[in-house]
């Protein structure tokens, strides 16, 4: 099949992520890039376990996190994962204006995920607990913050390829574009429960 | 090829050749001349690790010797097509088993050996013998050495002395950034770091010590800046009996009296410009941080100036006139001020009567 | 389409290699840029051996020769060697499973240019006030104290940088050697090159990213205020440590494993023969890769991590002699029975064995963790990892340069010149190293920038000196080769050795733009030998003549990394200068504003017709 083609609902085959050679490289290309993140993040884990009651002064996690806030943003950024499902689901069935609605409401609880995070650093600033406060401030931000950051991008990512592809629907070409959008919208989500486990959860607990 | 292997003959002849002049090396430096029990463990497992290696270069070499000179294309083969090989089982089979049985024979007394060397339960224990067991807190700088018995009170620096043939305990720190600290003839080597601090014992022969003319040199190892190639140490083993007399003598040494004028005046300089950071005697109470310089309580018996320099006085003034020049990035350099000629000379007459002994 | 850029302009060529996309063209840039960068850090080792001449030399001292101690590593790990081995992975991988590009042509580019930018950025520290000083390993607390210049962020960026190419790289390989392979073309097929640049990008892909979060503390701690290795505030300089060998073991292998491809190819092509128990060696190197995430630790036995530790890490690196002497005696039988030429290629091929063998046992000897506190940080290791990656990678490199320069560029080297080049290059490696495992061994520190007489060590660095000299005039020869093969070389048919057994030997030499005309079908192990010895002279298709899809050039690789280039300047001096951050945002604005075009802008390719394709298969056979 070409990338080019215009298809049909009966003509758009079952995984159109992978109908292509292009598409069948991107897929299996975003997963392999997938498992470097997967390095990445544990090196910052590892990292941040290593450092994480070297407070040096400053607050310590049991005094600084705060559930309801923490709780929220998790909250937001699950139930996003599942959106984006709905959003592949209706790409599968080739159902594109569904599919923008789904990835648009995507967007929107991860934007509202961004905010919480942007609001919960800036309360911590004020707490005393700076990026150069001690070896734990440095790694809670740069391993939450790269996730953050990763949050930001994805976000862009999706809202440029539903603005690019809004007028001229679903096709071979973008589809695979769509899909790895989504398994990277996936991984962060899951990085973030083992953020939330590891760094919150543990942390509260002390 | 047979020029080729010619050459081969020739060059290792030239290794060989190289390796008698170069001998061992010196008694007091090189690690093929082990001084004491923990340079012997590591020397036997070098042995032991050599001869298994040497064994493996042997059997590769036939063959390759042999297939080389055997397999060469010859003339009127330039058509012939050898029979294509897929493998051998029973060869993968020897080649994988025969290794296995000698990395074996080197894994069991490699495992053993380290983990007598890291066996330093006895300068832990809390009612050790605190005469018997003699402990040395290494802490290194940029670039100098300073040694501190806590059983005893004292400090010393650039010069270690020890008691021969029994063992001596080390703590190792740093304290700016990381080093090494290595005596490459008596055992090595242990890293000094920032963080944490780190403890090993070792071992100096008292004939050995004897050979190697009563000093061995020590280095750091790790790259730690500038001078880095500069950050010598000695170490002077002593007999029992003389190392306690040392002792003693270092716990009683008093406030340095000067009676030579000359000498008088560089001490007034020496109380000017250099005592912040220098102490003049092995009882310094002040804490770590606070001795940022070499303790000079001993510096008239020293072996060496600045860790390198023949120990006399044109060496002294030479590195008080300029230290960057003797070494680069050291942190004397600028603290004092610019000296006249006939001050270097009195401070470096004041600091050679500076003895212990 | 050599035929086709010779008549072009000299802006057209280099418009045409700065948006090219080709993995062919993008291998002569990494051969470049990586054989740039190796004579740059070949001019430090010169410089190193002649300041370490004579004891209490003056010519480089202090800080200036820890400099360029470790630019000399940094250059040559990073921007050497890598790069020289993408040279011969983009060249010859491709062509080796049969297929007319890679999977990612666009992400192959960008991969070049970022390392590009970031080896040229951290090479621009030398003018910007001194070059890093920390030595290639930069551990943590001598990187935070270097205060004096920028040195060590130069080092920090620029390794990132040119690290996310190396990434992308990977990434590449691994997707088109497991999607692009040529019908028939199993992966108990595929040849021992292309099977080894599989499991090398695994191992980068899984090596690097500890690599860029080691660089990622070390800029924060050093430009933005962090404390990850500062223990006034609880930080910890290990951590670096361990990052930095997580990475550091597996690239030494990144490096070798290629390496170990490229002889096997050599051996077999040059005896005759198929390589001798090819599933055991495909076995031994997915072996070797994976020992080599778990063996880190024994560049840290002095670090005072416990004999329990030290132990278990000791065991775990004896094991990794197993599989390598494995491959070590399958080379030699493949040898044995065979019909020997002694090619330039082979030579060094053949010289590698013994070479490599000694650089082998004192790796098992350095795993001795009881006994490497002695050889720790003496000049034992400098002898040990040289003999390693100089009688084995740079040897390989060196191998691989004659073997395929008919391939890619479709002129033979002058042997007699690379014969002269290899003896003169063997000799002086020896002279150079060998002796530096006695200086090692009598109590010589590395990474010292001079020495007191009497210590005995005299002899040993003045014979040390005179080797690098030997390797010095050697390669200046094999640059005399290539001007000259350049201007009047042999010009060669597709088959260019005669007894080629691969893929790439089928087409001719340079290949034609889409590689294959038509993708072959592959029938066994050494496709191409099949079919020569049944007598054909071309590969059986496995696809009827047809339009051949072409991806399209682009210059946003080159615009993509630029911006990075920029961005490092402005973060490098935003602590300095009131300009540094904007620059800085500039500078990211420019690449995520040339990748959001990229997304934006579709690609979809054009198409070779098959008219066309026929006359350039006509022309590639008369030439």
């Amino acid at each position: 099949m070409h990338a080019e083609e215009k298809l049909t609902a009966e003509t758009f085959p079952a995984a159109p992520e992978r109908a292509t050679l292009e598409g069948k490289n991107k897929f299996l290309g975003f997963w392999l890039f997938l498992g470097g993140e997967t390095v990445l993040f544990a090196s910052l884990f590892a990292t941040y376990l290593a450092l994480k009651d070297k407070t040096n002064g400053g607050p310590s996690a049991e005094e600084l996190f705060q559930m309801p806030i923490v709780f929220m943003a998790t909250m937001l950024l699950l139930t996003s994962s599942l959106t984006s499902v709905y959003a592949i689901y209706h790409m599968k069935n080739f159902d594109f204006k569904k599919m923008q609605l789904w990835f648009g409401i995507t967007v929107l609880l991860g934007a509202g995920f961004l905010a919480l995070e942007i609001y919960e650093f800036y309360e911590y600033v004020h707490e005393g607990h700076k990026f150069t406060t001690s070896a734990f401030s440095s790694a809670f931000y740069t391993l939450v913050g790269t996730h953050g950051s990763h949050v930001a991008f994805g976000l862009l990512w999706i809202l440029t390829l539903m603005i690019r592809n809004a007028k001229r629907g679903l096709n071979l070409y973008n589809a695979p574009k769509f899909y790895v959008a989504s398994l990277y919208w996936h991984f962060i989500d899951v990085v973030w429960v083992f953020i939330f486990t590891v760094v919150y959860l543990m942390g509260m607990v002390g | 090829m047979k020029k080729g292997l010619r050459n081969w003959r020739l060059f290792s002849l030239f290794g060989m050749m190289a390796l008698l002049l170069a001998g061992c090396g010196k008694p007091f430096l090189s690690t093929l001349q082990p001084a004491g029990e923990v340079a012997d463990m590591q020397y036997s497992l070098m042995l032991l690790s050599t001869s298994i290696m040497v064994l493996v270069i042997v059997v590769v070499a036939i063959i390759f010797v042999y297939v080389v000179i055997r397999f060469r294309r010859r003339k009127g083969e330039e058509n012939k097509i050898p029979k294509q090989v897929e493998g051998s089982h029973k060869l993968e089979i020897i080649w994988t088993v025969i290794p296995i049985i000698l990395l074996l024979i080197l894994a069991v007394p490699t495992v053993l050996t380290t983990f007598k060397l890291a066996d330093v339960k006895a300068m832990n224990d809390k009612d050790r013998d605190k005469k018997g067991t003699v402990v040395v807190n290494v802490r290194a700088n940029l670039y100098w050495w300073e040694f501190e018995y806590p059983d005893y009170g004292i400090i010393t620096s650039q010069d270690l002395v020890v008691p021969t043939n029994e063992k001596v305990y080390f703590n190792l720190i740093a304290s700016d950034v990381k080093h090494s600290f290595w005596i490459p003839a008596v055992g090595g080597k242990m890293d000094t770091n920032t963080d944490n601090k780190n403890q090993f014992w070792l071992v100096f022969d008292q004939k050995a010590t004897d050979k190697a003319g009563g000093v061995f040199y020590g280095k750091c190892a790790e790259l730690c800046g500038p001078s880095h190639a500069l950050m010598d140490f000695k170490v002077r083993p002593l007999p029992r009996d003389q190392f306690d007399a040392w002792v003693k003598k270092m716990q009683n040494a008093k406030k340095p009296v000067v009676t030579d004028p000359v000498a008088k005046q560089g001490e007034a300089i020496f109380n000017k410009s250099c005592i912040g950071c220098h102490a003049v005697t092995p009882l310094d109470k002040r804490p770590e941080q606070a001795r940022t310089a070499p303790n000079l309580a001993n510096f008239g018996d020293r072996q060496r100036i600045a860790g390198i320099l023949e120990h006399n006085e044109e060496n002294l003034k030479k590195w008080l006139r300029d230290p960057e020049s003797v070494k680069p990035g050291n942190k004397m350099t600028g603290t004092y001020g610019k000296l006249s000629e006939e001050q270097i000379d009195a401070l470096a007459k004041y600091l050679m009567s500076l003895k212990v002994e | 389409m050599s035929t086709i850029a010779r008549k072009k302009g000299v802006g057209a060529v280099l418009w045409d290699y700065l948006t090219t996309v080709d993995h062919k063209k993008i291998a002569h840039l990494y051969l470049i840029a990586g054989g740039f960068f190796f004579l740059l850090g070949g001019l430090e080792a010169l410089l190193i051996r002649i300041q370490l001449v004579k004891p209490n030399n003056d010519f480089l001292v202090g800080g200036l020769y820890n400099e360029v101690l470790t630019m000399h590593g940094t250059t040559m790990i990073f921007l050497a060697a890598m790069p020289l081995l993408f040279a011969f992975m983009n060249a010859v991988v491709p062509l080796q499973i049969g297929a007319r590009d890679v999977a990612f042509p666009f992400l192959n580019a960008l991969g070049f240019w970022m390392f590009f930018f970031g080896g040229l950025f951290l090479n621009c520290s030398w003018f910007l006030g001194g070059a890093p000083d920390a030595g290639w390993t930069s551990y943590a607390s001598l990187a935070l104290d270097s205060k004096a210049h920028h040195g060590i962020d130069f080092y920090t960026l620029g390794l990132q940088i040119s690290g996310f190419g190396t990434i992308m790289g990977a990434i590449n390989f691994l997707v088109t050697i497991i999607n692009m392979r040529a019908p028939g073309m199993t992966f108990m097929r595929m040849p021992m090159f292309t099977w080894a640049t599989f499991v090398t990008s695994a191992l980068i892909l899984f090596a690097f990213p500890p690599l860029t979060v080691g660089l990622i503390f070390m800029m924060m701690d050093r430009l933005f205020g962090g404390n990850f290795f500062n223990p006034a505030a609880g930080g910890n300089t290990i951590i670096w440590e361990h990052l930095f060998w997580v990475f550091g073991h597996p690239e030494v292998y990144i490096l070798i494993l290629p390496s170990f491809g490229i002889f096997s190819e050599i051996f077999a092509t040059f005896s005759r023969k198929r390589l001798f128990g090819y599933s055991s060696m495909v076995f031994a190197t997915v072996l070797i890769a994976f020992f080599g995430f778990m063996v880190w630790a024994h560049h840290m036995f002095t670090v005072g991590m416990g004999p329990i530790a030290n132990a278990i890490f000791a065991v775990a690196t004896m094991a990794i002699a197993v599989p390598t002497g494995v491959k070590i005696f399958n080379w030699l039988f493949t040898m044995w029975g065979g019909s020997i030429k002694f090619t330039t290629p082979m030579y060094y091929a053949v010289a590698f064995i013994p070479s490599f063998v000694m650089g082998g046992v004192t790796g098992v000897m350095l795993s001795a963790a009881a006994a490497d506190y002695q050889y720790h940080d003496s000049y034992f290791v400098v002898a040990h990892f040289h003999y390693v990656i100089v009688g084995g990678v740079v040897f390989a490199l060196l191998a691989g340069t004659h073997y395929w320069w008919p391939k890619m560029f479709g002129r033979m080297l002058n042997e007699t010149l690379g014969k002269i080049t290899f003896w003169l290059f063997f000799i002086g490696f020896h002279l150079t190293f060998f002796i530096q495992h006695f200086l090692g061994l009598t109590g010589m520190p590395r990474r010292v920038f001079t020495y007191l007489p009497n210590q005995g060590w005299e002899t040993g660095n003045f014979v040390s000196t005179v080797g690098a000299f030997f390797m010095a005039i050697a390669t200046v020869i094999l640059l005399i080769n290539i001007v000259i093969t350049t201007v009047k070389g042999e010009k060669v048919p597709g088959d260019a050795w005669g007894d080629g057994r691969t893929l790439e030997w089928a087409i001719a030499s340079p290949p034609p733009v889409y590689n294959f005309a038509q993708t072959p079908l592959v029938r066994g192990l050494d496709a191409f030998w099949l079919e020569k010895m049944e007598g054909k002279k071309e590969l059986t298709p496995a696809e009827p003549l047809g339009d051949i899809h072409m991806p399209n050039s682009s210059f946003l690789p080159f615009i993509i990394s630029f911006g990075l280039f920029v961005a490092a300047f402005g973060f490098t001096y935003h602590n300095d200068a009131g300009w540094g951050l904007p620059v800085g945002i500039l500078g990211l604005l420019i690449t995520f504003g040339s990748m959001f075009l990229r997304s934006v802008i579709d690609d979809h390719g054009f198409h070779i017709h098959k008219e066309e394709v026929l006359e350039l298969e006509k022309k590639g056979a008369n030439a």
